[in-house]
């Protein structure tokens, strides 16, 4: 389970607060390769196990792309079905590609907003060690231990104090290589005051072929900072996707984490978990899941609200056309003053494919307020008929209704990323109805 | 002209409008009244064609053409609208969403933005249709989705009940416009159904026909407001009595 943090950190937290925090006595990275030998075998929390022997660990070099646009139509393609633009790059403040394990690109087109591969960012900041392992536990499972023992590479991206950017930084995770495990650890900091969004396209040239990404992402968002983060998975029907995330947000900080996942995958399975540590600070996700025929996914949210008057939103909206979905929601009120709400609606679209909404709430003392609300079912048909007696058509009604619900509001993102996120969605809408 | 012959619904098994008949001519505006339960609700349904109103016995002819069997959302094509009492609230699809589907299904060349004015409901556009509407509101968002419609035969189910005063007025004048009041009776060619307890809406719309429906029948055809005042004095008891009385004859 990744819930609990490193042991030394919740004393730090407890004591002097986040800036301390990534102060604290550094682990020695030997320590780290221990507790991740030891976790080698120990099997995920949730979700199916994956035998990660039938995956391969290296792939060739690729060659360093100083000018992405100059990648192949049909990457590019693929890339773009995640959000990632690279023919216009003036609609982004910074770029990162990772093919397999190479990082084939990095830049920044913004004066303090850092982008880079997190094997340069570590030979280039001393500091950076202290961030590691951090937010997400080595020892969590064996996906954390394997990234620890054999991860190539990931993204580095920092926003310096004050530093308010408005365009997005887009990275890329590709996976192109048959039976490959990717396997990164990516690395966020959003300095004090700084504002940052990202765009994180996670795709796969594969058609048909297995592959396996593993991802550790860790989000330090300090006093005041801003963080969007909008990611956009479009796999195949035989990946395995394994992401670990953790995030920890300081004092008036803010974390928006957004999730689309409208294409098939064979198993995908992460619950990624954000600690409010400083006050006030907020924290919201939200995602839009679909599964396919043959897809298993098991995606969820958790914030812990550890400091007064930190707050929450998580809001999941689940499609299932035959796959099966566990829709996942914890939120744990431990501070005064706190207050969150987590809503899961999912909707079943065929006969066939399940949905199991599991909301979680727990607080530890009185004068906190958590709620939660979860709806499972088929499309409503007082509703349909509604739209019919406008004179809709009856699956022009359902389209209506299906767009509708796929429809999130998001409060805090930029007007044209919540453009993006909602075409990325409507991209793919009419493969779901 | 609408018909309405020996119609028979059941909801559910059970049969709630029994040999129902009336017929509305063309641009003429009928009303109906009739105590809680009655099955006034059931009769407006029945005539859009929502499934679940399943017609036993007789027929409903619109413009000639027999309806009876005809789908719910055909009937809205071929100009049949209804302001409903209670709308479900459609998460996620917003009011916007509904008048431009109305407006689109229609061929109506009319804007979102100018109904919406019209109706007083501009900051309502972006909001989930009927999520957090209050009654009034409600109501307004009803016929601006009619006035998208245009329909030949609006059905109305109560659409002054829980309006205040300033609104009834408003109220008024939308639906005056949805049944061409002010055009001349001899080119109007709207038909109005309008389902009412208080009656305040007579004093807006031309209404020359009422009808008192009981234990879903139809027990009595008269002028509406004559009509209204015998309920106002007697309640619905003098109709039970005088359908009574009939039956004896
Ligand atoms: N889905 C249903 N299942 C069972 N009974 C129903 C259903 N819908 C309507 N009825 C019954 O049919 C009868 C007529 O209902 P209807 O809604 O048409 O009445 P109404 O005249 O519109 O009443 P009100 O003035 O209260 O709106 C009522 O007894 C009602 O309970
Ligand atoms: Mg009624």
């Amino acid at each position: 389970m990744p819930v609990t943090p490193p042991d030394g950190i919740r004393l730090v937290i407890r004591k002097k607060g986040f800036e301390s925090y990534y102060m604290s006595k550094v682990k020695s990275s030997r320590t780290y390769k221990e507790k991740a030998r030891a976790a080698i075998k120990k099997p995920a929390a949730l979700g199916e196990d994956i035998d990660l022997d039938t995956y391969l660990d290296t792939a060739e070099k690729k060659p360093y792309q100083p000018d992405p646009s100059q990648l192949p139509v049909k990457t590019k393609k693929h890339m773009l079905s995640a959000g990632i633009i690279l023919d216009d790059m003036r609609q982004r403040s910074g770029t990162y590609i990772q093919m397999d394990n190479a990082p084939i690109h990095s830049s920044s087109r913004q004066e303090g907003v850092e982008v880079m591969a997190v094997s340069q960012a570590l030979e280039k900041y001393d500091w950076l060690q202290d961030y590691w392992w951090q937010a997400v536990a080595v020892d969590a499972d064996k996906f954390t231990a394997n990234v620890e023992l054999s991860q190539y590479d990931g993204y580095f991206i920092r926003a310096l104090a004050g530093q308010k950017t408005v365009l997005p930084v887009q990275a890329c995770l590709y996976l192109s290589k048959e039976r490959l495990a990717q396997k990164v650890h990516n690395i966020i900091i959003a300095e004090e005051d700084s504002e940052l969004h990202i765009i994180t396209g996670c795709t796969t040239s594969l058609g048909q072929e297995p592959g396996l990404h593993m991802g550790v992402s860790e989000f330090y968002i300090k006093r005041g900072a801003r963080v969007t983060f909008t990611m956009i998975h479009s796999w195949n029907p035989e990946t395995a996707v394994r992401p670990r995330t953790g995030a920890i947000v300081a004092e008036n900080g803010l974390f928006l984490s957004n999730y689309v996942l409208m294409k098939p995958v064979r198993t995908l399975q992460m619950y990624p978990t954000a600690r409010c540590v400083g006050e006030n600070s907020v924290v919201r996700y939200n995602s839009v899941l679909v599964a396919t025929p043959g897809s298993s996914l098991d995606v969820g949210s958790r914030v812990l609200l550890n400091a007064k008057g930190a707050r929450t939103e998580i809001v999941a909206r689940a499609i299932t056309t035959g796959g099966d979905i566990v829709s996942r929601g914890y939120i744990e009120g431990n501070a005064p003053e706190v207050k969150g709400h987590l809503e899961c609606r999912g909707l079943i679209l065929q006969e066939k494919g399940m949905i199991h909404a599991i909301p979680e709430l727990k607080g530890t003392l009185a004068g906190i307020d958590l709620s939660h609300e979860a709806a499972v079912g088929k499309i409503a048909e007082e509703e349909v008929e509604y739209l019919m007696a406008r004179g809709l058509s009856r699956s022009e009604a359902t389209a209506t209704i299906v767009r509708g619900f796929l429809r999130v509001d998001i409060e805090g993102l930029p007007a044209a990323l919540s453009v993006e996120l909602q075409r990325a969605i409507e991209a793919s809408e009419k493969e779901v109805m | 002209m609408l018909e309405i012959k020996q119609l028979t619904v059941a909801v559910e098994d059970k049969e709630i409008l029994h040999n129902v008949s009336l017929s509305i001519g063309t641009g003429e505006t009928h009303v109906l009244f009739g105590p809680n339960g009655s099955g006034k609700t059931t009769l407006l349904m029945a005539i859009m064609g929502f499934p679940k109103y399943r017609i036993t016995g007789g027929n409903i002819i619109f413009d000639g053409r027999d309806i009876t069997g005809l789908p719910l959302d055909e009937r809205a094509r071929l100009g049949i609208g209804m302001s409903f009492q209670r709308p479900p609230v459609v998460r996620g699809v917003k009011t916007r969403d509904m008048v431009g589907a109305a407006l689109q299904a229609r061929g109506n060349g009319a804007t979102i933005q100018n109904l919406a004015e019209k109706t007083n409901l501009l900051e309502f556009l972006d909001r989930d249709i009927n999520y957090g509407f209050s009654g009034g509101e409600i109501k307004r968002s009803e016929l601006m989705q009619l006035l998208a419609q245009k329909p030949e035969l609006t059905l109305l189910d109560e659409p002054e009940s829980g309006v205040d005063l300033e609104n009834i007025a408003l109220i008024g004048k939308l639906i005056d416009e949805l049944l061409e009041k002010d055009c001349p009776a001899r080119s109007r060619k709207c038909m109005g159904l309008i389902i009412t307890h208080t009656g305040h809406i007579l004093d807006y719309v031309n209404a020359k026909t009422g009808y008192v429906m009981m234990d879903g029948c139809i027990g009595c055809q008269g002028e509406p407001r004559e009509m209204l005042a015998t309920i106002k004095e007697k309640g619905y008891q003098e109709c039970i009595e005088c359908l009574l009385h009939r039956q004896t004859v």
